[in-house]
């Protein structure tokens, strides 16, 4: 599709422009270090929440804190990844965005790369110290073939919902419109999924919520891989309308993450004509 | 090497641009004059691939603007009116990462930042971060970047607002030396005195459309006699301003008597014949008339007067009326993406 002289041009504005996110990053970390804490904080508060809570009453037969781990897992990575539109908000605003615009860039999608390249590994880097941090509270740890399990879903959802943020971050007027928009969506879709409680504990309603959120689809499989009973083809949610591999979840995944893409890209083609 | 062809703008019921056409020749400083709201702003973004225009064709170095925008955007340097630098990076590391937007080896990035950090007097503050910059210091920063890929056509759009007079001279200074080594300039200026000092041609830009164009020489040459500015008293009422107004018209050899509001209701006025034997006539003229006589001022045509001319108001007058005028909320949506 390209030539190679295209792909060099189009790495090198990549690249420059992801340094420049990882140099705002180290020199301003403290985007880094309250993505870790806040869920840091949800994994001990609420760990110690139901501490108490008797043996075998969470799937899985472990303690709360070990059914836990999965959820925060989750919301660590998509809390970080909600939060990718607001640099590029900030661009839009500041003006900066137009000094990229006069370039003559080869192609206008390595902004939109740059961001994702950035805000994928920052919540990956955020995950694993979520990941530490649940290990070192005892909730176990999910072993070298669990790992890839678990960074493959991560990276599933990450996608996802960084197209999403990207989208709101050039649909919406202003950056206080979209820290309104994270702000809203964040907690609602923790509770609504199955971070926090297995779908038996829910209301009819709020089961068919959970059953169908994105999220739950992510913390099944990496559940299963910390229960260490991970494999394609093993049922890991038990929805309303049925039961789901961790094949499935993936699946499902996938095709959400990519519909996204595909949906904003006239979005974003407007955007950056 | 610039060409804007009948080109039309409107951002919802306003319009911004009405068929503007401007031609810069190769190598030349070409200023581009106009109070604020005249469209300035508008016409250097469609120029520069920021906003296509509804209408009218753009041209630079010969490539089409508008069918091969990448192509045009290598060619050009802008440097905007409201400078948008990172300010958690160094002046360095934003030169770095221009260098790779414009595709730059890393070796070519490295000599040209050194360069022009020596020509822009960077050296000392370049590897500081840009949020501790000065005005002046941002500025040149911004020239940097717009520089940086050595281009054929250069864009700033008010280069000079805000700065001190240190500052704007040594800018002034630069741009000079970069039009000798063949850079064609694009600049646009509320300031009479810039663009007078500075410009090889200029086109005087007002409500969207260009209404003078030529040399600084032409423009003034063609509004023929000396300019006269009479002041009855220091700051006089508008109704005594409009009695003399009355009386100067009947003078003989007079024309174009208009009120000044911006000076403090002076009468501004046309003496057809030029030299000091036709303003000791008219000093008899006005006391014979007995008109009284604050202050009397003759000069050869300045570009006020040909803005004067061709709108019947002076450019503060205009400056004056378009900031009251001006929506900043709206300007801003129309500067984002």
């Amino acid at each position: 599709m390209f030539a190679p002289s295209a792909i060099a041009e189009i790495s090198q504005e990549t690249l420059a422009l992801s340094k420049r996110l990882f140099l705002q990053l180290k020199r301003r970390p403290s985007t880094l270090v309250a993505g870790i804490l806040q869920p840091l904080i949800w994994l001990v508060l609420f760990g110690a929440l139901f501490a108490k809570a008797p043996m075998g009453l969470f799937p899985g037969g472990g303690s709360y804190g070990k059914f836990l781990g999965a959820g925060v897992i989750v919301f660590t990575a998509f809390s970080a990844a909600l939060n990718a539109g607001l640099p590029v908000m900030f661009d839009r605003e500041f003006g900066f965005l137009n000094r990229l615009l006069v370039a003559p860039l080869r192609s206008r999608y390595s902004i939109v790369l740059a961001s994702v390249l950035y805000i994928t590994s920052l919540s990956l880097v955020q995950s694993l110290a979520i990941m530490a941090a649940a290990w070192g509270l005892g909730y176990g740890w999910p072993g070298g073939a669990g790992l890839l399990v678990v960074i493959g879903t991560l990276l599933l959802l990450v996608a996802a919902v960084t197209a999403l943020s990207l989208a709101l971050a050039f649909a919406l007027p202003g950056h206080i419109e979209l820290i309104a928009v994270i702000f809203v969506a964040n907690l609602p879709l923790l509770f609504a999924s199955t971070a926090l409680a297995p779908i038996s504990y829910m209301p009819g309603w709020l089961g068919w919520l959970a059953a169908l959120n994105p999220l739950t689809f992510a913390i099944e499989p990496i559940r299963a891989a910390y229960l260490g009973q991970f494999a394609f083809d093993a049922v890991v949610l038990e929805a309303p309308y049925g039961a789901l591999t961790a094949a499935q979840c993936l699946l499902l995944l996938l095709v959400l993450s990519a519909g996204l893409f595909l949906s904003i890209r006239p979005l974003l083609d407007r955007k950056l004509s | 090497m610039i060409n804007l062809e009948q080109i039309y703008k409107r951002y919802g019921s306003v319009s911004a641009l009405e068929g503007l056409s401007l031609e810069v020749p190769k190598g030349c400083l070409y200023g581009l004059l106009g109070p604020n709201g005249a469209g300035k702003t508008t016409a250097l973004r469609i120029l520069c691939t920021l906003l296509a225009p509804d209408q009218g064709r753009v041209f630079i170095a010969g490539l089409d603007a508008l069918a091969d925008p990448r192509g045009a955007r290598a060619q050009l340097g802008y440097v905007a009116q409201e400078v948008a630098i990172d300010k958690i990076l160094t002046g360095r590391e934003l030169l770095e990462l221009q260098g790779s937007l414009y595709h730059l080896s890393a070796a070519r990035s490295r000599d040209r930042i050194a360069a022009l950090s020596a020509l822009l007097g960077m050296e000392e503050w370049l590897d500081r971060r840009c949020g501790s910059y000065s005005g002046g210091m941002r500025r040149r920063l911004d020239l940097a970047c717009g520089l940086l890929h050595d281009p054929a056509v250069l864009v700033l759009d008010e280069p000079t607002v805000g700065l001190d007079i240190e500052s704007r001279a040594a800018l002034w200074d630069v741009l000079q030396q970069l039009r000798q080594q063949g850079t064609t300039i694009l600049l646009s200026s509320h300031y009479l005195e810039e663009v007078d000092a500075l410009a090889d041609r200029l086109a005087i830009l007002d409500r969207g459309c260009v209404i003078a164009e030529g040399t600084p020489e032409q423009l003034k040459q063609q509004l023929g006699g000396d300019r006269i500015t009479l002041r009855v008293r220091e700051f006089a009422s508008q109704q005594e301003a409009q009695r003399v107004q009355q009386i100067i018209q009947g003078l003989l050899g007079v024309s174009q008597v208009l009120i000044n509001r911006a000076q403090g209701h002076a009468i501004n006025f046309v003496l057809e014949a030029q030299g000091s034997e036709a303003l000791l006539q008219l000093r008899q003229q006005l006391e014979h008339a007995q008109v009284p006589v604050f202050s009397l001022a003759q000069s050869r045509p300045s570009l006020d007067d040909v803005y004067l001319q061709a709108t019947g108001r002076t450019l503060m007058d205009a400056e004056l009326a378009a900031i009251s005028s001006r929506d900043s909320k709206a300007e801003k949506k129309q500067a984002m993406r």
